[in-house]
């Protein structure tokens, strides 16, 4: 063994080898990561490319033009109105149900045979592929009323959603200290009313982000819509109509065989890449709140 | 619910030998947590208008005493209680007893302060609202008197819109005090209330209970022997030996405890010798 004086230990470098390794790792780390970044800022660079051209106020407000007509505003606002209302049905259906059943798995199961056969079901139900969703609203919805509808492609959505609003609400009720529960029920407050006043108003933030990533998740879905909303030229006739959505929109005209059809496709990916970022954007603000003292 | 003061073998409104009236009567308890025995065979009166402290080494279950108490230990898992808590007479192990008034007759601050993060008004006026719907005007003047009473009201007096969070330590535990007696309870559990506070935070909340004795009676856990000595009139000692069960060795008048105990392991402990 060397003799080292403890006058300069801690001047002494580790060993060549030590040095490399810790180094090498380092680069590998990062340049690994770099290369996950790839694709996101790929797609999102071409996105801009291609749909940013022909991005101008008449496609927001205007149907799709017929095709080869020239000269007449054509743009994709059917669609936009449709994947905000078949979201928002969706949303109706899917956000009670989902996050009272978190609040019953998180706060009144304790662990019952029951909360554990659900929270596998909903488990699987969110590694269901969406074209099954979709083939399964089509055989309950659109066969029985007899048609494709907006309420038909709501209801398909609703059921992407349910286990990420489920599985994310639970999560937040968790995190919420069992110190502001004893808190609660020390001043006499019963398990509901500890429930509704103090757990959900803690995790309204968690809650409102798990809503919001679902939302998100919802509005960029296609195979759940092709079997139930199919698609429309039109305006928006009513919940019992056929309803064009944005993905559906993107779906047909990417690989249309017009030109300007292709175009309109690129641009309502922008759109729909947009929307999707803003309401990730509201759900990182609402969860920011959330260590912030008022 | 009808309970009548006189209906039980001991007269609980006669005074005792002590000349005290016990807001809480304790007929030898024994209590389980899942098949645990956590403590045995406790039987010790907390009276009425007096503090009693709680002292003894970690794992004595004192901690666990006083949780079953207000039965507040009922939530953190499965737990079996034998024996008997009498509340002014009345059993509150019976089955006829709703836990929410229970707790409300028998309020608890924990170890570490537990403010709900909304504003310091909403933390106080919480516990009035789960009863009733107060006018504006009644609600400030109790939340005014609680905040008073727990000698918060100066310094929070100008922002009570403002989270709880905000305060300091010290501040967010007298917060959880005046919170607790917003409510009106008749006793109020504090459990090692002074354990993540700074001394001179500590001395206001000591100087806190000597004031509250005035109106409500007060158990309070402590690790801090110099402590149960300031604020107690009785002091009950709890240990455990090699079974792990928590006992009660020794109960009686804080000055007795301290100076002349009865017991070696008591002597030993309040000396520094073990624990």
């Amino acid at each position: 063994m060397k003799e080292t004086s403890i006058t300069q230990e801690l001047y002494r470098p580790l060993s060549p080898a030590r040095t490399a390794f810790s180094r090498g790792m380092t680069t590998i780390a990062f340049l690994l990561s770099g290369l996950a970044l790839l694709p996101l800022l790929a797609i999102l660079f071409e996105i801009l490319r291609q749909g940013i051209p022909n991005l101008k106020w008449e496609v927001l407000t205007s149907l799709p033009a017929p095709v080869g007509m020239e000269g007449v505003p054509s743009g994709f606002a059917n669609a936009i109105v449709g994947t905000v209302i078949m979201v928002g049905i969706a949303s109706l259906i899917s956000i009670p149900v989902g996050v009272l059943t978190a609040i019953y798995l998180a706060e009144f199961s304790k662990g019952s045979p029951i909360a554990h056969l659900i929270r596998f079901v909903v488990t699987v139900l969110s590694g269901v592929p969406s074209i099954v969703v979709g083939v399964f609203a089509y055989a309950v919805v659109v066969l029985t009323f007899k048609g494709f509808s907006a309420f038909a492609g709501g209801f398909a959505l609703s059921v992407i959603m349910l286990p990420i609003v489920i599985l994310a609400t639970e999560e937040a009720l968790k995190l919420v200290p069992t110190s502001l529960r004893l808190a609660s029920s020390a001043l006499g407050a019963s398990r509901f009313q500890t429930v509704f006043r103090v757990t959900i108003a803690t995790a309204l933030p968690g809650i409102t982000t798990g809503v919001l990533l679902a939302v998100a998740r919802a509005a960029g879905e296609t195979a759940p819509l092709l079997f139930t909303a199919l698609f429309s030229q039109n305006w928006f006739e009513g919940l019992t109509s056929p309803t064009a959505s944005l993905s559906v929109l993107i779906y047909n005209y990417a690989s249309s065989a017009y030109a300007e059809q292709n175009t309109l496709a690129w641009t309502a990916s922008l759109i729909l890449v947009g929307i999707v970022l803003l309401v990730n954007i509201a759900s990182r603000i609402v969860t920011s709140n959330r260590f912030k003292i008022r | 619910m009808q309970f009548s003061f006189h209906d039980s073998a001991t007269d609980p409104s006669s005074p005792t030998a002590s000349g005290m009236t016990p807001a809480l009567r304790v007929k030898d308890l024994a209590f389980y947590y899942g098949s645990q025995k956590a403590i045995e065979s406790v039987s010790m009166d907390i009276y009425q208008g007096q503090v009693t402290a709680i002292i003894g080494p970690s794992g004595c279950g004192k901690s666990t005493f006083l949780k079953a108490l207000n039965r507040i230990s009922e939530l953190e898992g499965t737990v079996r209680v034998e024996g008997q808590v009498e509340f002014f007479g009345q059993n509150i192990y019976s089955r006829q007893v709703n836990l929410n008034r229970l707790r409300r007759q028998i309020g608890m601050v924990f170890q570490k302060p537990n403010p709900f993060p909304i504003s310091i008004y909403d933390n106080v006026a919480y516990g009035v609202r789960v009863y009733s719907r107060p006018s504006r005007a009644s609600l400030d003047e109790t939340v005014e008197s609680a905040l008073k009473s727990a000698a918060l009201w100066s310094e929070v007096k100008d922002n009570l819109n403002k989270s709880a969070l905000g305060l300091s330590g010290g501040q967010q535990q007298r917060l959880c005090i005046a919170r607790a007696l917003a409510v009106k309870p008749k006793i109020l559990l504090m459990d090692e209330p002074c354990s993540a506070l700074d001394p001179i935070a500590t001395m206001k909340i000591e100087e806190l209970i000597d004031h509250l004795r005035q109106e409500l009676t007060i158990a309070i856990v402590t690790h801090n022997m110099q402590q149960a000595s300031r604020v107690s009139q009785y002091t009950a000692f709890f240990s455990t030996d090699e079974s792990r069960i928590g006992q009660l060795i020794e109960f009686g008048s804080t000055a007795q405890i301290f100076m002349e105990a009865s017991q070696p392991r008591t002597r030993d402990y309040v000396e520094g010798r073990f624990g």
